[in-house]
């Protein structure tokens, strides 16, 4: 009997059909708890689905490769989320025409200002130029962040976790960073949670207000491009 | 039917984005140009309802999306045992700046009473300009 499990699950976890049941059904398990704890942002439904698939795959023993045969399904779509932020941006037109430089500007210091701490921390910790380069994009979203780090001379992979992580800092810690900062205008907030934490910063902004998600997706969708454009210039610029 | 015209049209995008990007040696990934390929057309009344339904769709669900390449943490675990405290304080340390930068500057270029006006507008969405509307993935509260 407990022969015939394993073989079950031998065969099952092998097949693209574990990768995407698992994640979409622990997503929706930590989805379902987060909205129970009253979007508190440390339940983010991100961060608890990532721990508990990676340490569900790390227990069984089943390789990311098999996990991600499943996944990639998920994953493809990040391609036409990003076209997606068009959509955002082309309703705010009128705004973003309005109030352009103001965002232009928050946006470029915004993205400059976390891009080169990060790197200038890693630096003075020490840092290999590899890791560096992965640290560069982290602050755009992750099918982005990948590309410019492949162009630096970074790791796509571990930069694309790294964008990841950065989210859930923002999305996890944006809150309380704005309190102490008396930063209450939910556009302000959003804007920023969308500038320094992409995607899933947006997505936490989103549920807070509806203005702040509004200016999450946008700021997001113009860190995407400003960063695709300037960071390769300004490393090789750098070099 | 319109859900799949729209994610028609935004792969499309996608495509054309790659396409653009790879015959030009554009230094832009091929998203970003689908992107503002995607802008451009939404000048086009017909695409707009498709268009915008099945980026809401999307859109919704967003954070659901990064889960694969996060479960990705596990493959770089050596990396993390080594450098992890190091590459966890650069990250900690520059979100919040990133963050704190963009909202003071934000904070201090945009004037203030347009800000009082906006939140006292906001809990009324009926008043707000049908070009200005935020995206239907606003209410549903599961993205």
């Amino acid at each position: 009997m407990t022969q015939d499990f394993v073989q079950l699950w031998v065969y099952l976890s092998a097949t693209p059909l574990f990768g995407l049941t698992a994640t979409l059904s622990v997503y929706l398990v930590a989805q379902a708890a987060y909205q129970r704890l009253g979007h508190a942002p440390w339940a983010n439904p991100v961060l608890w689905t990532v721990l508990a698939l990676a340490g569900l795959l790390l227990a069984t023993g089943t390789p990311y490769p098999t996990y991600f045969s499943g996944a990639q399904f998920i994953h493809f779509l990040l391609g036409p989320a990003v076209v997606a932020l068009g959509w955002p941006l082309w309703q705010r037109r009128a705004q973003l025409r309005r109030r352009g430089p103001a965002l232009l500007a928050a946006a470029l210091a915004g993205g400059l200002a976390a891009s080169a701490s990060a790197v200038g921390i890693g630096w003075a910790l020490g840092l290999p130029g590899d890791v560096l380069a992965s640290l560069a994009p982290k602050s755009v979203t992750a099918p982005v962040a990948m590309g410019i780090a492949q162009q630096l001379g970074g790791i796509p992979a571990l930069a694309a976790v790294l964008a990841v992580l950065t989210g859930l800092v923002g999305a996890v810690s944006g809150t309380y960073l704005f309190d102490v900062l008396r930063i209450r205008r939910p556009a302000v907030r959003g804007f920023a949670l969308g500038t320094a934490s992409h995607g899933i910063g947006a997505a936490s902004a989103l549920q807070a207000h509806p203005d702040a998600g509004a200016y999450a997706g946008l700021a997001l969708g113009l860190q995407a491009v400003l960063a695709a454009l300037l960071m390769p210039l300004l490393a090789s610029w750098l070099r | 039917m319109t859900l799949l015209h729209g994610l028609a049209i935004l792969l499309l995008c996608q495509s054309a984005g790659e396409a653009a990007a790879r015959l030009l040696h554009l230094p832009l990934p091929g998203p970003v140009l689908g992107l503002l390929v995607l802008v451009m057309l939404l000048q086009w009344q017909r695409l707009r309802a498709p268009a915008g339904a099945a980026a809401d769709a999307l859109l919704q669900h967003l954070s659901l999306l990064f889960v694969p390449v996060g479960v990705g943490v596990m493959t770089h675990l050596a990396l993390i045992s080594q450098h992890g405290l190091r590459m966890a304080a650069a990250l900690l340390v520059s979100t919040w700046i990133g963050l704190a930068v963009t909202a003071l500057v934000l904070n201090s270029l945009l004037p203030a009473d347009e800000g009082r006006a906006e939140r006292r507008a906001a809990p009324k969405p009926a008043r707000v300009p049908p070009g200005d509307r935020p995206t239907s993935a606003s209410d549903e509260g599961s993205a």
